[in-house]
Parts: structure tokens; sequence; C-alpha cells
């Protein structure tokens, strides 16, 4: 009997000192952080492909876990931020099918591969898994929908598997609470404590990467008349911009909405050098013979004629050099001279007076997008004389020439007064996202070495060169909370963004 | 009578406050234990082979065997106020043991053996934690088999020592670096392990017997290096890239972990027939221990060498026990510990900064021949913040920072037999 007392007696006590450690004030325990003003207890993010989380042309689970309103939640979770859920994807190869069938347009992700000899990204070999008619079911926190506009956040009916092909989007169709729902709608429904709002990119981006094919429907009120390559009227943009915010913020104790980047700042554009071409001394002696004609009679007789002046006619001269040599290319804002050319005393056939019409070489105030590089220097038609960027100008398609990106500026300007403007008017976080881009031109501090927007190695710029990589969402993330902070009197910790990675490089690629 | 027995283990337990310094993993006995792990001037039982061959031969019985083993149970927290990040150490429950038996040839001479368990370190991060690309997990564990003499050389001083035996095993995962994953976001990560590395040491004391109730005692223990080579090394969840200088598969690994000497230097002092005080210094020789230097047998993959630059570490032990029954006998015990980790080394494969343990322990005998040993062990590590400074990503030393707590608890059991 005693025995067993004692031996009781001594388990008691070894009970008592349980081993758990405890740190005086531990973050764990939401110790350490304040919250400020604003409650992070349900966040709901909105916005287009950057707060889904989209990187190397695709969507998929890893970018997704990365996304910058994923991040934040993460650090909401340390002041009593509640559970984040976003529509994740079936897989990490990225890509849609629907009705298990693949959907064009979207298909894997790019890698970096060396499967063509030197490293370049390539889309990685697998099968995407992702059935749009697979409903995520809600309610969803993180409302990102890639390739969404300023307006179609507000459509109904844009998540409606029945009208993919014309006004739905793909990626709402997968999480809609009902196909008629708006994404602003499912927001509101949550009630939400706290929203971030980062939407307008694609309503420039769009035209920037197609090369200014789109027309700028500035002075247009109906958004269903635009095409997908179209600039959106600023004041269409002002509208939906504020009926958002006001929605929001009903229930909202506080947010964050995001300007628009410069597009000139990201890789897509800034890659591809406009002197792309190298030519030998021979090729280009017999190149500026053949254009001996066009630079020292028709030009002249132009401007003779009082149809260019000295200068229109300086800027459409094209001569060529041992080395490289700036690309040729066809100018929209030209004053298009093939008729001219044809008729006396000119005379010229119709082929040759079309290549000469709205002819130029570029300049280094020009951007040739990344997805132009492919064909610069390419043979056409397997004729040796037939050259892309020299004896074949390239397309506008190829080309953001300096009038079509101050067309997207001035549209851009306008959208960036009115998100600040909201800003001060709903006492709201405002993250100059424009600035945060123009410091990775020079270069942003980690702890491992310098983050920049150069594509491939500069880390910021995932594969695709438009969306970010991970340590590029973290960046926003950190940027986002330094805002918040200051908005809110809040002291949420930022991220290191050394913790994140930049590209994935694989061999298992097409 | 039950209520007199709480009151003293209780005040026994706050009057004192022994385990882990670097990977050496101070539980050698619990009779030793309960008095704070004092026992180089001590003669109790055959724990004696491991705290003083020496002592041996004072014990009266002719045969003399004791075993036991521990539980641990540690907590280590990590925190990091800057980004928020936090993790924990999920797993570390290991058993160290010891087995001990002497035997008495004459009033001059007595033989032992001695296996137990000196060095040994399991640390298990949450997967992919902050710090995995310093360590995700490690186990490491050695077995130290010693036979030995003691020699009585007069009245008041003998001698004992003999040759150790040592066998280890390590297996220890990190990730590659911060940031590589495979195309599924899977971190790229390392594991190493090998297992029965073997090599020989020694071990050698004296105890000085002045007066019947005093007693002092030395003993050192040898330098033994643990050389992995040719172990197994196998590189995990690499992208397939020419553009990565590592791929998946398995290649061999060289490596050398030293398990440092150290002595101890001890008094024993007998108040009255119940009470025992007992004090022991103790020095490791950590400086031993300059870096992990991992060399794979793939000439393509560049050797992992990871900064220790250790120190040499004083323990500061005291220890009483009380023979509170004919039955039982009642001990107590606290200990200072120095770590040999310096700062700016701290890498949380061993997260260990100074700590103060506190003991207690009892012998309830069951027969003349036959007790049963238990003691427990609270192990209390400040707060601290620390950083490891010697990780480097393009050239670029990233310090790994961060508050680390650790809490460690550790009951024994064991039983002692004499004839």
């Amino acid at each position: 009997m005693k025995t067993q007392n004692i031996f009781l007696i001594f388990a008691s006590i070894l009970f008592l000192f349980s081993c758990e450690s405890e740190f005086e004030s531990s973050v764990e325990d939401n110790e350490v952080y304040r919250t400020g003003e604003a409650d992070f207890s349900n966040y709901v993010s909105l916005g287009n492909s950057l707060t889904a989380g989209f990187a190397d042309n695709a969507l998929y689970i890893e970018s997704q876990q990365n996304s910058y309103p994923n991040i934040l939640a993460q650090q909401f979770s340390l002041v009593g931020g509640g559970e984040f859920t976003q529509p994740l994807m079936n897989d990490n190869v990225g890509g849609l099918l629907v009705n298990g069938n693949p959907l064009p347009g979207f298909g894997p992700r790019l890698v970096l591969s060396t499967q063509s000899g030197s490293p370049f990204p390539a889309p990685l070999d697998g099968t995407p898994s992702t059935d749009i008619g697979n409903i995520v079911q809600g309610p969803i926190n993180n409302l990102g929908v890639p390739g969404a506009k300023s307006f179609h956040l507000g459509l109904n009916g844009y998540g409606n598997i029945n009208n993919v092909g014309t006004l739905a989007n793909p990626y709402f169709v997968r999480f809609a609470s009902s196909p008629e729902a708006s994404v602003i709608e499912d927001a509101v429904a949550q009630g939400p404590s706290f929203f971030t709002l980062w939407i307008g990119n694609n309503d420039v981006l769009s035209y920037a990467t197609s090369g200014g094919t789109g027309v700028d429907q500035t002075g247009n009120p109906d958004p269903a008349s635009y095409g997908s390559t179209d600039i959106t009227d600023p004041n269409v943009f002002a509208g939906v911009f504020t009926s958002y915010v006001e929605a929001l913020t009903t229930t909202a104790t506080g947010g964050v909405v995001y300007n628009i980047p410069d597009v000139t700042t990201i890789p897509f554009f800034t890659t591809v050098p406009r002197n792309a071409v190298p030519l030998d001394a021979q090729t280009a002696g017999l190149l500026n013979q053949q254009l001996a004609l066009y630079n020292q009679q028709l030009l002249p007789g132009l401007v003779q004629f009082g149809i260019l002046t000295p200068e229109q006619a300086a800027q459409r001269q094209i001569v060529f050099q041992e080395g490289q040599n700036y690309v040729t290319l066809t100018d929209e804002s030209l004053i298009d001279i093939s008729g001219i050319l044809q008729g006396p005393p000119f005379n010229l056939d119709p082929v040759t007076a079309n290549t000469f019409g709205q002819i130029r070489q570029a300049t280094d105030e020009d951007l040739i997008p990344l997805t132009a590089s492919g064909n610069i220097g390419n043979i056409v038609n397997n004729d040796p004389t037939l050259i892309t960027g020299v004896t074949v100008p390239l397309g506008d398609e190829s080309v953001l020439t300096v009038n079509e990106q101050m067309i997207i500026n001035t549209a851009r300007n306008a959208y960036n007064a009115t998100i600040q403007s909201v800003a001060q008017a709903y006492g709201l976080a405002f993250v100059d996202v424009n600035q945060v881009l123009q410091q990775s031109q020079s270069g942003i501090p980690f702890d491992a070495g310098v983050l920049t927007s150069d594509f491939i190695t500069g880390g910021a710029f995932s594969l695709d060169a438009v969306h970010l990589t991970p340590r590029g969402y973290a960046l926003v993330a950190n940027e986002t909370i330094k805002a918040i902070n200051e908005t809110y009197g809040s002291n949420l910790p930022m991220v290191n963004l050394g913790d994140y990675r930049t590209i994935v490089t694989s061999d298992n690629s097409l | 009578m039950t209520k007199s027995f709480l009151t003293i283990v209780l005040i026994s337990f706050a009057m004192s406050q022994a385990f882990s310094q670097g990977y050496r993993v101070s539980l050698q006995g619990n009779q030793a234990l309960g008095m704070g792990h004092t026992g180089v001037a001590v003669v109790n039982n055959a724990e004696t082979a491991f705290f003083n061959p020496a002592g041996l031969v004072y014990l009266e019985d002719k045969l003399n065997v004791s075993a036991g083993a521990y539980g641990i149970f540690s907590s280590t927290k990590w925190q990091n106020t800057d980004t928020g990040q936090f993790s924990e150490v999920e797993d570390n429950v290991s058993t160290p043991f010891y087995l001990y038996a002497s035997y008495k040839v004459n009033e001059w001479l007595t033989a032992g053996i001695a296996s137990y368990t000196p060095f040994g370190s399991r640390v298990e991060w949450e997967k992919d934690w902050a710090g995995s690309h310093l360590v995700n997990d490690i186990e490491l564990a050695a077995i130290f088999v010693q036979p030995m003499l003691s020699v009585k050389l007069s009245e008041h001083f003998s001698i004992g020592g003999g040759p150790i035996f040592a066998t280890g095993n390590v297996n220890f995962n990190r990730n590659i670096n911060r940031t590589l994953t495979d195309e599924n976001g899977v971190r790229s990560n390392v594991t190493i392990d090998d297992s029965g590395v073997t090599n020989w040491g020694w071990s050698a004391g004296f105890m000085f017997t002045p007066t019947e109730k005093l007693r002092v005692g030395f003993h050192y223990r040898s330098l033994i290096d643990l050389n992995a080579e040719g172990g197994e090394a196998v590189f995990a969840n690499i992208p397939n890239s020419q553009l990565v200088p590592v791929a998946n598969g398995t290649t061999t690994f060289d490596a050398t972990l030293p398990l440092p000497a150290e002595f101890t230097l001890g008094l024993s002092y007998q108040v009255n027939e119940k009470l025992l005080v007992a004090f022991d210094f103790n020095r490791a020789m950590w400086e031993e221990y300059d870096a992990l230097v991992i060399e794979f047998g793939d000439p393509g993959i560049p050797a992992s060498v990871n900064q220790r630059n250790y120190k040499n570490s004083s323990n500061y032990r005291f220890g009483l026990q009380y023979k509170a029954m004919e039955k039982l006998t009642l001990r107590g015990g606290y200990y200072y510990s120095e770590s040999p980790v310096r700062s700016g080394y701290f890498a949380p494969e061993t997260p260990r900064n100074d700590s103060q343990g506190y003991t207690a322990g009892l012998s309830f005998n069951v027969s003349e021949k036959l007790s049963i040993d238990a003691s427990f062990l609270y192990l209390r590590f400040d707060e601290v913040d620390e950083s490891y400074d010697f990780y480097f990503e393009n050239g670029v030393a990233v310090p790994f920072e961060g508050t680390y707590k650790t809490t460690t608890f550790i009951p024994g059991i064991g039983i002692s037999y004499k004839l």
C-alpha cells in the first residue's frame, strides 16, 4: 500500500510539469502584434490574375499558395485573421479543361528549360486536369480572376459556363457561387471585414501585350461593346471602381487599393532589344543599295510635294549597317503613302508600294513585345531576301509604338487618379505599385541579393514576363503590409523575400 | 507518512532545478541523476562504472548490477518576430539507457563492464519550416561499451579505467536551400545516413578517500572521432534540369563527428549516517568541433561545410542524498550547464543555450538485494535570441535568426542489484 502511494505521488509530480515551452510573448498565440483599427477576421481579395497568383502563363496550386493575398492572410492570422480559402486548381501543371477537353489558350505553365539547347521558357510537359465544370464550393476568400478587367467584376453571368467563349471567364466559372453571380456580389455576400482590390491592369495591358491592335474606347461608356484588346474608358473605370469600394465598405472596417503600374516597366516589353537584327557589312551594303531609290528619291520627292515634312521623311529613312540594326516596322500612326506611291511620278507596283506605306525603323522609344522575339530575323516563305524585321517590316502586333504607349499612359493615369482619390475618400490603404515596379528596374535589395525586373534572371517576374514570381508577389504583400500599418495603426510583420522562390527550372518540357 | 514524503520530495525539487550540452546527453544513472548527475566521488552502486571506474573497488558486494533508461520529453520552439514565422520541434522523444556491472575479484581488484549512451540528439522540426535549409530533422546516437579494472593502490587511493568501444549512427535531412523545389513545389532535399560507425577511446580516473566521510574523484574520458566513410547520401525532389548542379539519386558521403573528451573533478561528503552531499565540476573539450564537413562521393557535388566553432564548456553539479527510511532513499540536485555553442553559431540542429537542471529521485529497496531507482530532471533553458550566420546563398551570408525556447523533462527508471 505504502509503495503504491509513493509511486502514485511520484507519477503525479511528473504530470505537473508539462514540458511545453512557452515564449514570454508568443507569435503563435497572437501576443506580439497589434491589430490597429482594422478587423482582419474575414478578409476577401478581389482582382485579376495578379491577385489570383497567376504566374508562368498559368494558374497552378503552388502559384496560388504564393499569391500576395494568401501571403497577407498568413500574416493577418497573427492578429486574428481567419481561414483564407482559395479556389485551388487541381494540379501544378496549370491549364484548363472543359467537359474533359483542353480549353484552347489555357495550357500548361512555363518552366525554364534547356531542351532547346539554351535556357528558355517552355511549357511543362504535363496534362491539365482542372475541369471548369467542377465547381469549387465557397465561400471563396480569394476572388482574383485571371483576365478580369475592371468592369468584369460587376458583370452578371461572368461565371456561367454556357457563356465561355463569349462574356464568361472560365476561371470564374470554377468558383462563382451561382452561374449568374458577379464577383463583387460574391465578395459582398461574405460580409468581409477587410478587403484588397487591385483591378484595372487588364484594362490597358491587353491592349499593350497585343501590340496596340485594339481600340482606345475612351469616351465610349458601354463596355459591352468593347473588344478584348481595347482600352477601357476611364469614366467607365471610375464608375465601377467607386461602386465596388462603396459596396465593400458597407461591412469592411478597412481595405487596400493598388494602382496600375507602367506597362513599360515589365520585362514583356523591356527584354527584346529594338536593334535585334545582326547584319554583316556585305548584306547591309546590299540592302542599302536596294533602298537607295526609297531613301534618296521617293522620300525627298514626297517632301518636295508637301506630303511629308522633312522630319517625317527623316523618320522614315531606312539605313542598315554592319552590326546590330534597328528593326523595320509598320507604324499605323504614320500617313499611309502606299496610294501616292502607286500614282505618278512614282508609279510603284502595289506590292512594293504597300511595303513602304507606313514603314520606319524602330527607335529607342518603341517597345517590342516578348512574343515577337521569335519572328525577328526569320526568313519568310523560304525566300532569303524576305527577312522579318528587315525587308519584311514587323506588323502592328509586334511593336508597341510611342504613340500607342501614350494612349495607354493617358488612360492609366486617369485610372490611377481615380484609385488614389477613392483611397483618400474612403480612408483606405494605398499601394503605389507603379513606384515599386519603377524601383525594381534598378533593384530592390533583400537578404541574399537584389530583386530586379530583368527577365529570367531578375527574380521578380515569372517566365511569362508579365506576372510575378512568388518572390515578386511577396514584395507586393510587403508593400501592402507597409500601407496597412501606416493607415490602420497595426504593426504586422513583413515576410522575408529570400524565403520565396523565383523561377522554376525543369527539362520536363515540350 | 505519505504527507511528509511528499513534502520532502517537493522541497528537494524546489531546491534543485542535467541533460544536454551540444549533443552530449548526461543521463548515465538514475541514482546519480537524482543528485544533479554528480558521481565522480560517489560510491553507491554500479553506476560508478561510468562516473569513475576507480570507485568500483569500494563497492562492498561481490556483484553489482545497475540498469535503466530515460524518456526524454523535450519541447523547443522558434519564432522570428521580424517576419511572424514560428515553428516547433515536433518529435524528439528518445530513450537513452545504461547497463553497468562490477565483480569484486579480491579486496584490491574489481572488474567492470559498462554500456551507455553518452551522445545523441534527436530533433525533428516541422517539415519545410523556415530553417529547413539548415535542418529538417536529425537523429544521432552513439553507444559506448567499456570493460574496466578498478585497483585499490592503498586504503586511501584507487585508480581505474578501460578502453571504450564506440559505435554510432547518424541520419540527417535538410533542404538544399531556401527555395529550390521540383515542379510540384516539393522542396529539394538531401538525407545523409550512416550507421555502425565505430572507433576506440578510453577513460581513466582515480579516487582519493582521505577520511571515511570524504571522497575526492577525478575522471577523464578521451575524444572519440566518429568517422563516417562511405555513408549514404540521398538527393530527392531535385528538379530535372541541367541548370541544377545535383540530380536525384544516391551517392556516398564522408564526414567526421567528434565525440569530445571531458574530465570531471568532484567530491562527496557523508554529513551523517543519513545525508550525503556531492559536488562535481565537469569540463567538455568541445573545441574539437570546428566544422561539420560533409564530402560527397559524386565529385560534381560541392562539399557541405557547416561552421560550428564550438568552445570548451563547463558544468557545475550539486547533489544530495538522504536515507529517509530503511527502504527509501531520496535525492535532489541542481546543475548549471554551459552551452558549447557560441553566439552567431546557433544552428537549429542543436538549439542549446546555457541551461539549469533541477533533479529529484528516489530508490526503493524492494529487498536486501534489489532496489528500484527513479529520477527526474527538469531542464530549463532561458528564452534566447540567436542566429546562425554561416549559411550562404550566391556568396552572400544569410543569417538564420530568431528566438528559441526549450523546456525538457526527463523521467527515468532503473534497478540496482547486488549480491
